[in-house]
């Protein structure tokens, strides 16, 4: 008979080698089914070189003259920012095993706050505000705060009443949609809820390549910045900072931190503010540097895979920075794969799916060992 | 507003419940395991696809229409079964987390239903909604001009899938609730330490709960394409349905019975907007629509709270839900 055991610690290297194992037969698997699904792959199967070919592609533009010029990099730079940036906003939450998966939701209201702002208060007339740059201070901290606000309800209920908070946070997300189609409608006269680039509170470009203007380093640079400056400072905050201490004990055992004097209550609120007041800076981040307006689909899924982005990382904030990237590369890989293959715009879900299947799978192979029941004639263990 | 329009309201909301009666109904089977299964909305969008590719394939055969119509229903059923199979490969067996699978498996379900939807060569519109709907809507489709003439259209929204998504609430509720099998089930979500002592087989029980539950929900998927949408387009709005099925399903406190009419109370509310603009004295304005489609949220919200502070036992979600048995680890 086999039996299971956890392991008391693993290798570093082998349990590298495990998840490459698993991340090169996810990327095989994902092949097979290309296979399946793309006809013209199946009537000419040479060209899956060109599939796998694909990733490379959709992260590198093949015609940029230097790094700075190269767009899909910087698209590729930028995603894995905003992606990453969600990620570590649910990360202080995980960490005390507080299953915030309203990340999606809390991000839509930072949008909609920041995008309110400019919306009411940009632009001429009496409400016309002196000098013209203030409005991004004041976007800023309009989705701080509703980002907050938004994660400091189920906290509210958890810490008083214990509420679930997996289904509390989930349910906020759509109230959030919702309330996004609901301004949608009334600051959209016409009718067709498509508010169109705000021309306030944009954030200013910074200009490393100043031969182009129009760089895509330019445009991105500051958000890549913004995002791995807070990064450090979280993973100082988690593993360095009193604050941090409290919410790993509150996370291994509720009962433990109060018997040390910890104030559970306390704790879990204001993790739960801070893990708000981050995604809403991603919120702030979507609306002042790259959309400049709002929509349901404004953050487009990223605050449930952000969910994956920071499990995938054990919750270490440095090593998302590369569990984000891998995401953002299989996602961008996919999307070239479809335009090349003409194939639904949906086939990067597919390849994301099927390649969390394998990372996730393989880390059981990492936390236990199968073993061999030595006393197999006197015990069934099973 | 006459009688036949009230009527038409009231059938219109239950028959557009019966999608989430379906989600919630495999959803609670699951839950009561112990596992929250986010990969629902995943689930019902590959059981529709699976169910509208056996359709495109036998819908416009020969076979007698009771055949085509088992066969979709069953083509749907094990394609969502499937998926809930590797939900529980992840969670039961190789214990991985609930929440990043089920997100996971989401992702994954959702993006394989529009590509294969998305592709002419193998889904063939006239074979899987065009000709089925008829036999699906038995035996009012036979009926329809009557119907139409006294004013009751939406009576011809009925048929056997929605008649088969009561049954399957009740018949879920009765074995739940009722039966050992039921007692053994709720014992391991509540903990599954106690129940492997008492003997009861823990993986066995969480394998079934969650491949049944999931081909249940899958069924929805199948109902909302091809009888209550009945267009080519429905697919692309299928999964915000999987998520307010999870919804109904705090909603309901775990009692398949009870999705009967919480799914119908769930449907009045996300279509009342456009039945509330012909009662008269009522004027809706195009805002009002997103904050009334809030409102089955909203009120999951508050039964979640409310439930909490009464901390009545019964309704409770199950204690271990999300939590991973591991029998070595006591």
């Amino acid at each position: 008979m086999i039996h299971l055991a956890k392991r008391d610690k693993i290798h570093p290297a082998a349990a590298w080698g495990i998840r490459i194992a698993a991340f090169v037969l996810g990327l095989l698997v994902c092949g097979l089914l290309a296979f399946l699904m793309i006809d013209k792959l199946r009537n000419n199967p040479a060209k899956i070189s060109d599939f796998y070919l694909s990733f490379i592609n959709g992260i590198s533009s093949s015609n940029a003259a230097n790094i700075w010029m190269n767009r899909k990099f910087w698209v590729f730079l930028k995603n894995l920012a905003l992606l990453l940036c969600v990620a570590l906003a649910l990360t202080p939450a995980f960490r005390m095993r507080f299953w915030n998966i309203g990340g999606e939701g809390q991000t839509l209201i930072g949008v909609l706050a920041a995008i309110a702002v400019s919306f009411y208060m940009g632009g001429k007339g009496k409400t016309a505000l002196n000098p013209e740059w203030v409005i991004i201070p004041l976007m800023l901290v309009a989705a701080v705060i509703a980002g907050a606000l938004w994660a400091l309800i189920p906290a509210l209920f958890k810490s008083k009443w214990n509420t679930n908070e997996t289904l509390f946070t989930l349910m906020m997300n759509y109230i959030a949609i919702e309330l996004v189609s609901y301004f949608l409608i009334v600051w959209v006269p016409n009718g067709s809820s498509a508010l169109g680039e705000l021309p306030y509170g944009h954030m200013p470009d910074l200009v490393v390549y100043p031969e182009k203007a129009v760089a895509p380093a330019n445009k991105y640079l500051l958000i890549v910045l913004i995002v791995l400056v807070v990064s450090v400072l979280l993973f100082v905050y988690l593993s360095r900072s009193k604050h941090g201490y409290e919410i790993s004990v509150v996370g291994e055992s509720e009962r433990t931190a109060r018997y040390i004097g910890i104030n559970v209550k306390k704790v879990t609120i204001r993790t739960m503010i801070l893990s708000g007041a981050l995604c809403g800076l991603a919120g702030f981040l979507i609306a002042a540097c790259l959309d400049h307006s709002v929509n349901t689909d404004s953050v487009g899924g990223q605050g449930f895979t952000a969910i994956m982005v920071s499990w995938l990382a054990n919750f270490n904030p440095l090593v998302m920075i590369f569990t984000s990237g891998i995401i953002v590369f299989l996602n961008q890989g996919a999307s070239q794969i479809s335009t090349t293959f003409n194939v639904s715009g949906a086939f990067p879900s597919v390849v994301i799916g099927v390649m969390l299947f394998f990372i996730i799978g393989s880390e059981f192979f990492i936390r236990y060992k199968l073993c061999r029941s030595r006393d197999e004639g006197k015990e069934k263990v099973k | 507003m006459s009688w036949q329009n009230w009527l038409n309201f009231i059938i219109d909301a239950l028959t557009f419940g019966a999608t989430f009666m379906y989600g919630s109904t495999g959803e609670i089977i699951t839950e009561k395991s112990g596992h929250l299964n986010l990969g629902i909305p995943g689930i019902m969008c590959m059981g529709g696809a699976g169910g509208c590719l056996m359709l495109s394939l036998v819908g416009g055969s020969s076979l007698p229409p009771f055949l085509i119509v088992i066969l979709g229903i069953l083509a749907s059923f094990l394609t969502a079964s499937l998926m809930g199979a590797i939900y529980c490969f992840l969670t039961v067996t190789l214990r991985s987390n609930q929440n990043v699978t089920g997100l996971a498996l989401t992702t994954f379900g959702v993006g394989l239903m529009k590509v294969i939807m998305s592709n002419k060569n193998i889904i063939n519109v006239k074979n899987y909604l065009v000709i089925p709907k008829e036999y699906y809507r038995w035996p009012f489709s036979l009926i329809q001009k009557d119907l139409q003439a006294a004013d009751l259209a939406a009576m011809g929204g009925l048929g056997i899938m929605f008649f088969l998504a009561v049954a399957i609430a009740i018949i879920a509720s009765y074995v739940l609730y009722h039966t050992k099998v039921g007692l053994n089930l709720r014992a391991i979500g509540e903990n599954a330490a106690t129940a492997d002592a008492a003997g009861i087989n823990v993986s066995r029980y969480k394998y079934c709960a969650t491949i049944i539950g999931s081909g249940i929900a899958g069924l929805g998927g199948l109902y909302y394409i091809i009888d209550y949408m009945v267009s080519q387009e429905a697919y692309l709005s299928l999964e915000a349905f999987g998520w307010l099925s999870i919804a109904l399903v705090i909603f309901v406190l775990w009692r398949p019975h009870l999705t009967i009419p919480g799914s119908f109370i769930f449907g009045i509310l996300f279509s009342c907007s456009s039945f509330i603009a012909i009662i008269p004295g009522i004027t809706v304005t195009m805002a009002a629509k997103p904050l009334l489609r809030m409102l089955p949220y909203v009120v999951t919200v508050l039964v979640l709270i409310i439930s909490s502070i009464r901390n009545k036992r019964e309704n409770q979600p199950p204690a271990s839900l999300g939590v991973n048995y591991f029998r070595e680890e006591r």
